[in-house]
């Protein structure tokens, strides 16, 4: 009975395919900490920074095949270089903070081009370069969710650890300093924070993913929820179901595009476009039809833009 | 260095030098180097679909990055501009992403869109972008006065009857057609170095507008220039070297501020921010 109900919404094989249930816990995992770094970020103002380290990280990817290293520790380990970096350079204000961003971002696109030049004239083809710039969720390892789940972990810790001075320094840079927050040292954490959490989503499910996971459910939480905690939790929430169905979407379009299915990265991105703009006649109605006293704050946790 | 072959790419390159040292200029000055990263990154995904259907690249270049333009600009009313960016630019990649996976022809190209085949740069290639070059510099000639205004101060030029909110999309279209224009020559790796490294460094070295824009082009000529002959004699990737030309330059650039206000006095030491610096000293911009 629940098989013949359930069978034109999930085709053939969706829950018994080991590459799927792969693909769900990765998803998931990398959803899941993108949620909770991706409040931040959205609140911060920095989603180029938080975008351009799944960019970055190609270097590090790209030079890793070169040395026939794992992807994957070439992504950490030049993502968490260059968040001290942009760090270091240490502007604060946002223009000239997406400048130090773009500046890192161009120099590692270039090292980016010279690695994957060097990859392709050592292995005589393009396999590299696409592998590396867009990753397949289809095709990962099983043992991958273990070391994602502890570099997951690793970013949600940080996050834990920092909460309240990020939160007051996110909201309030200058009230922050005065209370005597290490504002400086706070900024480096967080951005280690989004540097885990992004080269581990980037990796493995490609530096599309990896944006649009990090910030489409933080963006659509914050237009629905007014307390950060629970915004975390609807990014979070909002992340993983947008992954799941975004996934299985990939996996039915098998079905009826004739076997040559949509990729997973356009059927997630297309699932978290149609919730944003679903929380945008959410949030709407809520302002002018009067279910909220007037005067209430609909992003109460956004900071006001400085200059 | 220069063979017939290469004569075409000197060319092609100094063409978008000059047009990046100038867009660049107000680039960085509206704090735009999420969407001059965006556009011609995104914009591949036009180029993928005019393979799908058999239309010309330029074309699915232009089509994508002025829609992207306008997603921006669209979405930053009721967002913030780097999360509308950062939206946006997702779509275009997945769309990207969707188009490719839609044909088995295209996987080699993406190698040349992201990073370039200045070498490759043909004279029926030359022409649309130098046509294009010229709509940019006349674009940005005949809105000087208000885009300068609304990149410094949106109040006043709110005051004075300019629409912030036209402004941002007059402007995010003239990077839409830097993008189209120099994608298919340079790559789009290239092209968003360029738009930010050069006048970077010409704002480190002066506060007047004119002068940062003479520099900023300049800088964007030597850059091009140079990486063009190092890769030449190196037979590495040019992205490469504008790359690290651009760091390097950005880093000389900063050291030279942080040296200079150390030198005007104890009161200007400690302001590293150019942008608070020019505040400071009350310069146009």
């Amino acid at each position: 009975m629940l098989s013949v109900s359930w069978s034109p919404l999930f085709e053939p094989g969706f829950f018994s395919s080991g590459p799927v249930h792969v693909a769900l816990a990765v998803g998931a995992i990398s959803a899941a900490v993108s949620g909770v770094v991706g409040v931040f970020t959205v609140v911060r103002g920095q989603s180029f920074a938080g975008h351009a380290l799944s960019d970055i990280g190609t270097a590090g990817g790209s030079a890793a095949v070169l040395v026939g290293a794992s992807t994957l520790y070439g992504f950490v380990a030049f993502n968490l270089v260059a968040a001290a970096v942009m760090e270091l350079i240490g502007i604060r204000r946002p223009r000239g903070r997406d400048l130090a961003t773009g500046i890192v971002l161009g120099a590692s696109l270039g090292l980016a081009a010279l690695f994957l030049y060097e990859d392709t004239v050592a292995s005589s083809t393009t396999g590299a370069t696409v592998n590396v710039l867009f990753g397949s969720i289809f095709t990962l390892p099983p043992g991958i969710t273990t070391v994602m789940a502890v570099l997951g972990a690793a970013s949600v810790a940080v996050i834990a650890l920092l909460y309240r001075p990020l939160l007051l320094s996110s909201v309030s840079y200058e009230l922050a300093a005065a209370r005597r927050v290490p504002v400086r040292l706070v900024g480096a954490g967080y951005l280690l924070a989004v540097a885990l959490a992004v080269s581990m989503s980037a990796v493995t499910i490609g530096a599309i993913l990896s944006t649009a996971l990090l910030i489409g459910p933080a963006a659509i939480a914050l237009r629905l929820a007014s307390r950060t905690g629970v915004a975390i939790a609807v990014a979070v929430v909002v992340g993983v179901v947008a992954c799941w169905l975004g996934t299985l979407l990939a996996y039915d379009s098998t079905v009826w595009s004739g076997g040559n299915g949509w990729p997973v990265s356009f059927c997630i991105v297309a699932v978290i476009f149609a919730l944003y703009f679903a929380s945008g006649v959410v949030s709407w109605s809520r302002s002018n039809l009067g279910r909220t006293a007037p005067g209430r704050r609909r992003h109460p946790v956004e900071p006001v833009e400085v200059g | 260095m220069f063979a017939s072959f290469m004569i075409h790419a000197w060319e092609a390159a100094t063409v978008v030098a000059v047009v990046a040292g100038l867009v660049g200029f107000f680039t960085v000055l509206r704090g735009a180097a999420f969407a001059a990263h965006a556009l011609p990154n995104g914009a591949f995904a036009g180029a993928a679909g005019a393979v799908l259907l058999g239309a010309s690249t330029l074309a699915g270049l232009g089509v994508f990055s002025v829609a992207g333009a306008g997603m921006i600009a669209g979405l930053g009313r009721r967002a913030r501009s780097d999360v509308a960016t950062a939206l946006t630019i997702v779509l275009m990649l997945a769309l990207g992403d969707l188009f490719l996976s839609r044909t088995s022809e295209y996987a080699p190209e993406i190698f040349a869109l992201l990073f370039g085949e200045v070498l490759a740069v043909s004279t029926g290639e030359l022409w649309p972008t130098v046509a294009i070059a010229v709509v940019c510099i006349v674009a940005v000639v005949v809105l000087y006065r208000p885009l300068m205004l609304s990149s410094v101060s949106p109040d006043v030029a709110e005051a004075r009857g300019v629409n912030p909110r036209v402004m941002d999309l007059a402007f995010l279209v003239i990077v839409a057609l830097v993008t189209t224009m120099a994608v298919p020559v340079v790559g789009s790796l290239l092209i968003f170095s360029l738009l930010i490294g050069p006048p970077a460094v010409a704002r480190s070295f002066t506060n007047r507008p004119s002068a940062a824009m003479g520099l900023s082009m300049l800088f964007a000529l030597v850059t091009v220039w140079a990486a063009i002959a190092v890769s030449y004699e190196t037979n590495l990737p040019i992205g490469f070297f504008v790359g690290a030309i651009g760091a390097l330059s950005y880093t000389v650039g900063r050291g030279w501020t942080a040296w200079h206000d150390r030198r005007m006095g104890p009161g200007k030491r400690g302001e590293r921010d150019v942008l608070d610096a020019s505040r400071r000293h009350g310069g146009a911009f």
